[in-house]
């Protein structure tokens, strides 16, 4: 599984992040966390909210930090 | 599928949630009601300073402004996060595209006050806009209203000074962002954007719109309480610190020279001071609220606080990524224009 959290790097787009690492690590769930913060890459995504989830391609979140439930039904599915 | 005992589940959860806002409105309403007499109590009686000293008077300020401040901040917040929950940034750009340039700028201007935005998705949200064949000027009216009128400076204008202020506030707000926004997209600066954003797919990927029950717009609005609070509850703090030193302190009448309607050079001298500052609304209503108790003029402290919140060193920083420095500068000082022109206005008329 491929998970992208994207951000400029704000408190919230880190914060997203780290939930992220720990849902993996607490469901054990085999994915790749990778952080872009690339403004111009961001912007191809087609979001203009950050942070945003996007996993395996698929835009989950976009303007807010989710929560960890949230997260958890992203990677479980 | 969702089964019966689930439905009830979330009926009951709805109704407990009702109830619990019904409840906690009316105690809120019962303890801001009695706010004067507990910091006045509190002042005088508990802490034993004497009355009608400078100390004193910037102690009850603060012990008054402080919880009338948070309280006012929270309901309004949690109410403005309920109606924010039926927007977003990706309903407003589809709406936008495509108006006319005038009525653009007037949708544009009137959605920054309610889409949920944050000035770190500026950038995104810029791409996003122009690419989408929103027009450059209307786009700005969108970036100039979303921080500029603002729930928060709302509420705490009501609260604190009053409706005719507030509403004040809001049309001459609104009027600098339709204008300024207009003024850009005359000036055909489309060339000014930085190359890269030109090239730009910003189609990408869209996201499903999810559907939310009234349930989940109330923890939307409680959300957004937690985190507002966590961003701006120390710049409350301080702002009330100063404009309580300033109530205390300053003499009555002293700011009516400085910043007052009669000096010609109140109006930009409030603008160059509130630039470089970089507050929140809720850190700077409090200042504003002192400074007119002493004798500033309305226009002046209007231009000031416009000027602090609207136009911010590190929202500029962020923009310069999508913008050639010419558009940065036609931006501040097309936006700066505006605020002086209301700031004048108001000195003169009132």
């Amino acid at each position: 599984m491929e998970i992208k959290v994207l951000g400029p790097g704000c408190k919230k787009c880190s914060k997203t992040e780290k939930l992220v690492q720990e849902v993996i690590k607490e469901t054990g769930v085999d994915a790749t966390v990778e952080k872009v913060t690339d403004m111009m890459e961001i912007a191809s995504y087609g979001i203009f909210g950050t942070p945003s989830v996007i996993v395996d391609n698929e835009v989950k979140c976009t303007g807010k930090v989710p929560k960890k439930d949230e997260i958890k039904v992203w990677l479980l599915k | 599928m969702k089964s019966k005992t689930d439905d009830k589940k979330i009926n009951k959860a709805l109704l407990l949630n009702i109830l619990m806002i019904t409840t906690g409105i009316t105690l809120w309403w019962f303890i801001y009601k009695s706010l004067p007499e507990i910091s006045s109590w509190a002042t005088y009686s508990l802490l034993q300073i004497e009355k009608g000293s400078h100390i004193g008077s910037s102690i009850e300020f603060f012990l008054y402004d402080t919880p009338k401040v948070m309280m006012l901040l929270f309901i309004v917040v949690f109410g403005v996060g309920m109606i924010r929950s039926f927007f977003t940034p990706e309903k407003t750009r589809a709406f936008l595209s495509g108006k006319s340039e005038f009525a653009g700028n007037v949708f544009a201007a009137l959605l920054g006050i309610i889409t949920p935005f944050c000035s770190c998705s500026a950038v995104p949200l810029f791409i996003g806009f122009v690419t989408a064949g929103v027009p450059l000027g209307v786009t700005f009216s969108f970036l100039i209203s979303a921080p500029m009128v603002n729930e928060i400076a709302l509420g705490l204008l009501y609260g604190l000074l009053g409706w005719k202020v507030a509403a004040i506030y809001l049309a001459t707000g609104l009027f600098i962002a339709i204008s300024a926004g207009w003024v850009i997209g005359r000036l055909n600066l489309e060339d000014h954007i930085e190359d890269w954003v030109k090239q730009t797919n910003a189609s990408g990927l869209a996201m499903e719109e999810e559907s939310l029950t009234l349930n989940d717009r109330i923890i939307y609005g409680w959300d957004a309480v937690k985190e507002i609070f966590a961003r701006v509850w120390l710049y409350v703090i301080l702002g009330i610190a100063v404009g309580a030193g300033i109530h205390g302190f300053v003499p009555e009448g002293v700011m009516a020279g400085i910043m007052g309607k009669d000096s010609i050079w109140s109006v930009p001298l409030s603008v160059l001071i509130g630039v470089p500052m970089y507050s929140n609304a809720a850190g700077v209503i409090p200042v504003v609220e002192a400074l007119l108790g002493k004798g500033a003029a309305l226009g002046s402290v209007l231009a000031f606080m416009m000027s602090v919140i609207a136009l911010s060193l590190p929202e500029l920083v962020i923009l310069r990524k999508v913008l050639k420095p010419k558009l940065i500068a036609v931006f501040v000082v097309v936006v700066s224009s505006g605020i002086l022109l209301v700031g004048y206005l108001f000195n003169i008329i009132l």
